[in-house]
């Protein structure tokens, strides 16, 4: 499984990130987990907020970090 | 079953409200009483009155913070960025500048995600006068700033910073829009041609509204409390020990060049709303001219330098002089207009 985290690096992004990882690690799944900064990467993926989880290429949420039984679900 | 619940969600949140309302209101004479009762300072007294500021003022702006960052939290799950975004698109100039303006209120915002937002915003066609007035209102005219103006100063002055930050950014909007500066848009932006993801829009009931009321008050009261109590206690010393024309030689009315110097202080300074207006509540207090404090103040949280770095991935450097120089005059006629009327 493909995990991405889309944000620049601000304060709710990193929360994102790690929401994600945890959410990996409570699940035991095998996933791997990539970080987008790019600007123009972010866009090319369709997004316009950020921070946005993006799961096997289907966007999940944006412009918001997600709860953690949420990225559970996606993943489960 | 549903409207069961959601009859009594609905007294839950008023007998919250009342116990709330009733507390607030036993905030000040709780005050004197902790300080010239309970600890026995005498009335009049520096410290007395210094002790019996920081411990009105703390609680009080603490209950405003938590209730309205609630509201607006419930609010912001209406507006998210996407349908702010669908609902400018349609707009045109003028009616699509004063609308930018007033949903840069309410749409949540970061100054990080300021470059996607833009892309976006391009992409979807919207103008460019009514992009910037977006990116002009939503930092500028910020919740957190205008609680503290209404519990600190009143409000009179919240409701003038509000009219004000409103104004500047629909009309440095709008002024930006009849440049025609699409050309000093970076190229990149202009060759992306991204087609927007599709996400699942979710269906929020009631609850999960109220649930993220209560992230937001977590989230935003969680960090900003450090800040408040701090800024509060400075306040307060300056309140119990400082004459009261201490600031009116610089920061008077008369010095007519402490509005532009106010402007240019205030732009490589960078301070979150909640540190910003214990500050400009304790020039005030001194002597210093509302129109100077405002200019100071506005300065300080709309033109920030962070957030000209992180534009400049998306705007050519002209772009950047004019988007500074259009607000920052606009900023400079508040202070100087506020000098002269009050």
């Amino acid at each position: 499984m493909e995990i991405k985290v889309c944000g620049p690096g601000c304060a709710s992004c990193k929360q994102a990130q790690e929401i994600v990882e945890a959410a990996v690690a409570a699940k035991g799944a095998d996933a791997t987990i990539t970080k987008v900064s790019d600007f123009a990467e972010i866009a090319k993926l369709g997004i316009f907020s950020t921070p946005a989880v993006v799961v096997d290429g289907k966007v999940k949420c944006v412009g918001r970090a997600p709860k953690q039984a949420e990225v559970e679900e996606w993943i489960g | 079953m549903k409207n069961i619940n959601m009859a009594i969600t609905i007294l839950v949140g008023l007998v919250g409200l009342v116990i709330w309302y009733v507390i607030y209101k036993q905030l000040e004479p709780f005050s004197y009483f902790f300080a010239y009762t309970l600890l026995g300072i005498e009335k009049g007294s520096h410290l007395g009155e210094a002790i019996q500021f920081f411990v009105y003022d703390t609680p009080k702006v603490m209950m405003l913070l938590t209730l309205i960052v609630f509201v607006i939290g419930m609010l912001r799950s209406f507006f998210t960025q996407e349908r702010t975004r669908k609902y400018l698109a349609g707009k045109r100039e003028t009616a699509g500048n004063v609308m930018a303006a007033l949903l840069g209120i309410v749409t949540p915002f970061c100054s990080c995600s300021a470059v996607p937002l833009f892309l976006g915003f391009v992409q979807a066609g919207v103008p460019l006068g009514v992009t910037f007035s977006f990116l002009i209102a939503a930092p500028m005219v910020n919740e957190i700033a205008f609680v503290l103006l209404y519990g600190l100063l009143g409000w009179k002055v919240a409701a003038i910073y509000l009219t004000t930050g409103l104004l500047i950014a629909i009309i440095s909007g709008w002024i930006i829009g009849r440049f025609k500066l699409e050309h000093w848009i970076e190229d990149w932006v202009q060759e992306l041609r991204a087609a927007e993801a599709v996400v699942m829009e979710e269906q929020l009931t009631i609850p999960d509204r109220i649930e993220r009321g209560k992230d937001a008050v977590r989230d935003i009261v969680g960090k900003v409390w450090g800040y408040v109590v701090a800024g509060i206690a400075v306040g307060a010393l300056i309140h119990g020990y400082v004459p009261e024309t201490f600031m009116a030689s610089i920061m008077g009315k008369d010095a007519w060049w402490s509005v532009p110097a106010a402007v240019v202080v205030g732009i490589p300074m960078y301070s979150n709303a909640a540190g910003i207006v214990p500050i400009v509540e304790a020039l005030l207090g001194k002597g210093a001219a509302l129109g100077t404090v405002l200019a100071f103040m506005m300065s300080v949280i709309a033109l920030s330098l962070p957030e000209m770095v992180i534009l400049r991935k998306v705007l050519k450097p002209k772009l950047i002089a004019v988007f500074i120089a259009v607000v920052g005059s606009g900023i400079l006629f508040t202070g100087f207009l506020f000098n002269m009327i009050i």
